[in-house]
């Protein structure tokens, strides 16, 4: 797939190795079997009728009206952009530069915005859009936080499997103890807690006997499940009303910017540990690329060794970095039981921790792009239930399946490359 | 600073890798700590710099004695270190490596990257060359790493400074520019530790010479000391390093390599342009500073990277194309240049590893499943051939020794039917004797009438052996000029200067 | 340009041998390297006799049995703090401590006594046949997690974490079940044997697409896996929540018609037992797979691939191919699993649930069998028995079965940190011998 032709135009400094191309057909490719793929359901598969999008919500300033355009035409509109952007893509890699990040993004939207007009046309009930977008904020509530968790993680040389473990056993405490003590914080606190322990748990086993961390996440996540389903039978079922029905979180509408059409109702009329998310987001970028903490994390996740010539605690970092990751995953956690719903379930989060670790690496192992991804997560996990709503045409079970479809794409290196910490699952031995 | 180690002795189990080490170090001096691989001088730096507790003795800086328990003590104490493999995050641009573990910070354990640009930019002024702050180290060329490890010693305060075998990777060019920059230093006044096994460059800036043999100082020596002197000091006998051969005589066999371009993935192009004819009953040494694209040539030779430019004949048989196995099967030889890495599979037994390239077919496999009889057989033969010391060949080979570790390969690559040998750094970390074997063994090869190609990072051995020397300097070649070529000339082709009168470049 | 995709198999091979470390930097100081290992060299002739008395004690066995004991140990725990006279009888410690211990002991002791009579002989049986019933329900348990064990096992030893078992027992589950119920009109042997090869295949592809692109884009076979288990489930979901696809007719669960008897595989000791052929034929999967592993040509290959990929490239083995063909026996094997479930265990229909955790304890019995068949056969039965006596102690005892999940993850858990299980008991540890095996990670950490 590597064009191996020499590039002139690089050798121009005398003291710059000289480079060939490698830019590869990949983005295209892709870009154009999705197209494929989409023209091909619309034309196996065609919608009569309107679709109709809702955008606004009672307490806006204003009302917008629904939106009504005509579903086939719109689909087949979306179809040409898309196109024109596929022989954009073309060209690009044609003379060798990488297909720009705003035609991959344009694409997409645009197939998407297609795909939504073919899927509700037709149907009586309004699409709503703030629903679309708010539920998938919502949902993507336990990915992002898990991604985060995976990012802090393997940036410092531990591959994090256990995310799902994290997510579980934050659920689970933040039931017990926000049951216990009717307080939403507290149970958010006991989340972090617990979630933190299952690090601690991952670092002793893989920093100090060097297990392989893939094994120890995997067997971490059945050993979580028993545990929590074990307790979750034997004494939560019987003591309910004591242990397992917590107060969730208010809603918190945040004056004025709560009526803003649209996004009001999505960005502004949540619950604190979603307002958290962004600010827990950015602190985690900022920490590790812009404070001290940070740049040793990436050092022992890139070169221990050199870290440790240089006078770090190779293994003391990683430790406190599993046990940070451990509490941010945490927070996730707590989403289930103080935030979604009032009580814990029997392995409640169901794969949610795969799809953070899916995130994660769509995500290049940055902290914002993860997050992005989590929220893309969220939002595809959402379509789903929306869609259902007006009556869908695609079965629920494909649309669950997006998610690993797409980090299935994005491993595979059709999402343009992407470069794991260097030491990562290594363990690490001074002497 | 005044450093002095005191009787330094560190054990790996049975095996003394330092006996009892004295060392003295006079602020304003360089220091010489010769000897052989292996010799323990890299372990006594490792115990020096706090990686290694010593069973015995003390470390006195200035008179007073240090406990060191990690690096991080050694540095706080103003030791630095140059490391053989640089302890550089690829990653991270050059402040941020030089303020590692050592962080400028405003507010809360927020980075003061400002402040780490300016440490490099005035450390680099301060001896001349130019270093960009925010430039990714992995973007640097090896020279200019290096010099970044050197600042990052320097950003401490460090007062002693050890280098350790800093020449390896150095064409002369830049090693006389290190020298500069180490005489530098040494005016400055600080105690330089300079590791080396190479005894020009030690009689070129030591002030004092202790040499290190099995552990144990054997003694020290003068700047003014001989080349011999030297030589006998630190193996222990005359060193004779020439290898018997008669004249080539040409065969039938020829390896004609045109235009041959090998990118890595990254498209950084590391053989550029290679063209040469190797003749049988030749043998063409690829000499070079390592990491000029010598590696990347010989894995090329033998199908590692399949989409190269250019063509590889032998005997007229295009290779181009042709996987690994298909190569093989052509009759080429190949001894990796890493044998731990690429030559064996370590926890495998002798046996086991003798026939991992015959695993698609007859005689070892029949429908499908090993012969083991035949194998065990074959291996004790070969075992016996290459006189592989063993107590037996069930022996997983990670457990010999590096010499006995590399007649295996060679036992392997040398049981096919051959019609080109390519052996890559045959001789690495492999004892004398064991060299001598090796050695043997690659001119009866050519002596059949085989071409073969041997690359070495080792001038003394490409004299040695070569036919002819081919230089490889920035992935092209320099020259391709006889083996009786004067040392000062090669020298200069390995830092990409063309020899005057230009040799065949057939 | 495949340089790529070995990195991260690094230490997947052997993460026991993790355990001791090299103390030498052998690209810092290759003489010094060479050197210890001329005197390890030395060492293992004289004194062998000592060597291997300490490598039982500080070995394999002493380790795994401790392994068990702990999480053996730790399960008691969990039955103590919930039982309900415990609870009692604590309440009162202080002054008659004597009842909590004699409740704990109740506890206890009944659960486990349950979970061997469960698991291997009731003694309240009238007859024989009916007390070893437990143990045939065992090795019933233990089928598929023999025959998917050795899947993982095999991929282990190639250098391949196999994640995605759940995936390939779904896919394989549903492809037998398709060509049970679905085809019609086939005499018994044949219609079975049709079902048996479509599962095993089904489970060979799914799990050749990860060694594909293991192989050609270099992704992570341990992420590949698991986003294919969930892809799997949400496809199984999709044909069995339509009809014409595989839904039972008339039904609106999500839930297949029954095996047809001309597709199940045919009780082994008679009706009256659950144990059918399906356990012969894990026992011949052990044997096939022992030989691939010690005698055959593809064997080595894969185990030079596990070892040390680079060296098996130079060495003219063709890793890509490799890859892709451990994968695909891997996945014919997890496959065996899946199509014992449904022709075998569960011919009554079955939901998207089929594979019932076995994709996961695979990994589980492959690790705790050592990565080697007989091994995996010996682990598969001990957690087929855990699983049986698991039951019976959920009907007798009122103790929830997850505490087998929780049991299980703490052996492997144990077993795979040996130095811990050593510290805790006391055993010697091989590292106060110079006697080192040079580790693998140590050497892949240097490479780096």
């Amino acid at each position: 797939m590597t064009a191996p032709t020499v590039d002139g135009a690089t050798t121009g400094a005398p003291d710059a190795p000289r480079t060939v191309s490698t830019i590869s057909w990949k983005t295209p490719i892709a870009l154009a079997v999705v197209l494929a793929l989409y023209a091909l359901l619309m034309l196996l598969a065609p919608r009569e009728g309107s679709a109709r999008f809702a955008l606004s919500t009672p307490t806006d300033f204003f009302q917008i009206p629904v939106y009504v355009i005509p579903g086939m035409g719109t689909a087949w509109v979306c179809a040409a952009v898309a196109a024109a952007l596929l022989v954009v893509s073309v060209l690009a890699t044609r003379d060798g530069r990488r297909t720009p990040l705003w035609v991959t993004s344009v694409y997409a939207a645009a197939l998407l915005f297609g795909f939504l007009a073919w899927a509700a046309a037709g149907s009586p009930r309004d699409l709503s859009v703030v629903g679309l977008l708010g539920g998938a904020v919502a949902l993507s509530v336990p990915l992002v936080y898990g991604s985060l968790s995976g990012v802090i993680g393997e940036r410092s040389g531990t591959i994090n499997i256990a995310i799902e473990s994290q997510l579980l056993a934050g659920a689970f405490t933040a039931a017990v103890v926000g049951s216990l003590t009717n307080s939403p914080w507290a149970g958010l606190v006991a989340a972090m807690i617990a979630a933190a322990l299952v690090g601690l748990v991952l670092a002793v086993f893989t920093i100090t006997y060097r297990v392989n961390q893939i094994i120890v996440g995997v067997v971490l996540n059945v050993l979580v499940i028993g545990l929590t389903s074990f307790f979750y039978s034997l004494v939560l079922v019987p003591n309910t009303q004591t242990l397992n029905s917590t107060t969730r979180f208010e809603r918190l509408p945040i004056p004025f910017l709560e009526r803003i059409p649209v996004i009001g109702p999505v960005l502004f009329d949540q619950t604190i540990v979603v307002y958290l998310m962004p600010v827990v987001v950015f602190l985690v970028w900022y920490g590790l690329f812009r404070t001290r903490w940070g740049l040793r994390l990436r050092a022992v996740g890139e070169h221990p060794r050199a870290a440790d010539t240089v006078g770090i605690e190779v293994l003391r970092t990683r430790y406190r970095a599993l046990l940070i990751a451990g509490a941010v995953g945490g927070m996730g956690g707590a989403f289930y039981t103080v935030v979604s719903i009032n009580q814990f379930n029997r392995e409640m989060t169901a794969g949610a921790g795969f799809i953070a670790l899916a995130a994660m690496i769509f995500g290049k192992w940055n902290p914002i792009r993860a997050a992005l991804a989590g929220l893309l997560f969220g939002f595809a996990t959402n379509l789903q239930n929306v869609l259902s709503v007006v009556g869908s045409p695609v079965p629920s079970q494909f649309m669950l399946m997006l998610p690993y479809i797409v980090t299935l794409f994005a491993v595979a290196g059709l999402v343009g490359r992407s470069r794991p910490p260097a030491a990562l699952a290594r363990p690490y031995t001074k002497e | 600073m005044r450093l002095e180690l005191r009787g330094i002795t560190k054990r790996f189990g049975a095996l003394v890798a330092n006996d009892h080490i004295d060392l003295v170090v006079e602020p304003g001096e360089i220091h010489c700590l010769l000897g052989e691989n292996g010799a323990g001088k890299s372990t006594l730096m490792n115990v020096l710099y706090g990686l290694y507790d010593a069973d015995e003795g003390e470390i006195l800086l200035d008179g007073e004695v240090q406990n060191f328990e990690g690096p991080g003590d050694a540095m706080g104490a103003g030791i630095g270190m140059v490391h053989q493999h640089f302890m550089l995050v690829p990653v991270f641009s050059v402040a941020e490596n030089v303020m590692l573990g050592h962080e400028t910070t405003s507010g809360p354990g927020i980075l003061d990257l400002a402040a780490a640009r300016e440490t490099v930019r005035s450390t680099a002024d301060r001896f001349g060359f130019h270093v960009d702050p925010d430039a990714l180290v992995e973007d640097l060329p090896v020279g200019v790493q290096q010099r970044v490890e050197i600042i990052k010693a320097l950003s401490r305060d460090a007062q002693v400074l050890v280098f350790d075998e800093p020449t390896a990777v150095l064409t002369p060019q830049e090693t006389d520019e290190l020298m500069a920059i180490m005489r530098q230093l040494k005016d400055e006044g600080k105690a330089i530790v300079f590791i080396t096994h190479k005894l020009r460059e030690v009689r070129e800036v030591a002030d004092r010479i202790t040499v290190v043999r099995h552990g144990k100082v054997v003694g020290e020596a003068e700047p003014t000391a001989s080349d011999n002197e030297l030589a006998s000091l630190m193996v222990g006998r005359a060193v004779q390093l020439t290898v018997d051969k008669e004249p080539p005589r040409h065969g039938e066999n020829e390896l004609a390599v045109e235009h041959l371009v090998v990118a890595r993935p990254d498209g950084q192009v590391v053989v550029d342009d290679v063209s040469f004819t190797v003749h049988g009953g030749e043998i063409l040494v690829v000499a070079g500073v390592q990491g000029n694209g010598q590696t990347e040539l010989t894995e090329a030779l033998i199908g590692l990277y399949p989409d190269f430019e250019g063509s590889i004949r032998l005997d007229g048989e295009e290779l181009k194309g042709r996987s690994v196995r298909k190569v093989l099967d052509a009759g080429v030889g190949f001894v990796p240049e890493d044998r731990s890495t690429s030559g064996l599979v370590g926890e495998f037994t002798i046996a086991e590893n003798l026939i991992l390239d015959r695993t698609d077919g007859a005689p070892f496999v029949r429908a499908g499943s090993l012969q083991l009889g035949l194998r065990d057989e074959f291996a004790r033969e070969k075992v016996d051939e290459f006189d592989v010391r063993t107590t037996g060949i069930d022996l997983p080979v990670g457990r010999l020794s590096g010499g006995n570790q590399q007649k295996v390969v060679l036992a392997r690559e040398m049981s096919r039917e051959l019609r080109l040998l390519v052996a890559a750094q045959p001789t690495r970390g492999v004892d004398v004797g064991s060299i001598e074997f090796i050695h043997k063994r690659i001119v009866e090869t050519r002596d059949q009438g085989i071409p073969v190609v041997v690359v070495s990072t080792e001038l003394d051995e490409a004299v040695a052996l070569a036919d002819r020397i081919m230089v490889m300097y920035r992935g092209r070649v320099v020259g391709i000029v006889p083996a009786d070529t004067p040392r000062d000339v090669l020298g200069l082709m390995m830092a990409g200067v063309a020899p005057e009168s230009e040799g065949d470049a057939a | 340009m495949s340089e790529t995709p070995d990195r991260h198999s690094a230490d997947s091979s052997d993460n026991r041998l993790a355990a001791d470390m090299e103390k030498v930097d052998p690209a810092a100081d290759p003489g010094l390297a060479e050197a210890l290992e001329q005197e390890r060299a030395r060492e293992a002739d004289e004194d062998r006799w000592q060597d291997a008395f300490h490598r039982i004690i500080s070995g394999g066995w002493a380790v795994s049995l401790g392994a068990i004991l702990l999480a053996v140990l730790a399960g008691s725990l969990m039955i103590i703090v919930t039982d309900e006279a415990v609870q009692q009888a604590s309440g009162y410690f202080f002054s008659r401590p004597s009842d909590t211990f004699a409740a704990v002991g109740e506890a206890v002791g009944g659960a486990y006594s349950a979970l061997f009579q469960g698991a291997v002989y009731n003694f309240q049986a009238e007859t024989f046949a009916g007390a070893i019933r437990p143990l045939t329900q065992t090795l019933t348990n233990a089928t598929p997690l023999i025959a998917a064990g050795l899947g993982v096992a095999i991929a282990f030893r190639a250098g391949l974490l196999n994640i995605g078992g759940q995936g390939q027992m779904l896919m394989s589950a549903a492809a037998a079940g398709w060509v049970g119920f679905g085809v019609t009109g086939l005499p018994f042997p044949l219609h079975l044997i049709l079902a048996l090869v479509a599962g095993i295949l089904a489970g060979a592809l799914w799990a050749g697409i990860a060694g594909l692109l293991k192989a050609r884009t270099g992704a992570h076979e341990v992420i590949v896996t698991i986003m294919l288990n969930y892809v799997a489930f949400y496809l199984l979901s999709y044909f069995l929540a339509t009809p014409g696809l595989m839904q039972a007719p008339g039904s609106a669960n999500p839930k297949t018609p029954p095996t047809p008897e001309s597709a199940q595989l045919p009780p082994l000791l008679g009706e009256r037992y659950n144990l059918h052929w399906g356990f012969i034929l894990a026992l011949i999967a052990v044997a096939v797979v022992w030989w691939i592993l010690n005698r055959s040509a593809v064997g080595f290959s894969y185990r030079a691939v596990g070892q040390n990929p680079r060296a098996a490239r130079v060495a003219g083995i063709d890793v890509s191919r490799s890859t892709v063909s451990v994968m695909l026996v891997a996945g014919a094997l997890v496959g065996l699993a899946g199509v014992t479930q449904v022709l075998g265990t569960v011919t009554t229909g079955f939901g998207a649930d089929i594979d019932a955790g076995i994709g996961f304890d695979a990994i589980t019995v492959a690790l705790l069998g050592n990565s080697n068949p007989i091994g995996v056969l010996g682990a598969g039965i001990l957690f087929g028995g855990f699983k049986a006596g698991g039951s019976a102690m959920q009907a007798a005892e009122g103790i929830p079965i997850e505490i087998v999940l929780v049991v299980q993850s703490l052996i492997v858990l144990f077993i795979a940190a040996p130095p811990l299980v050593r510290a805790i008991f006391r055993l010697p540890q091989p590292g106060s011998k110079p006697k080192k095996k040079r580790s693998q990670a140590a050497r892949k950490e240097v490479a780096a």
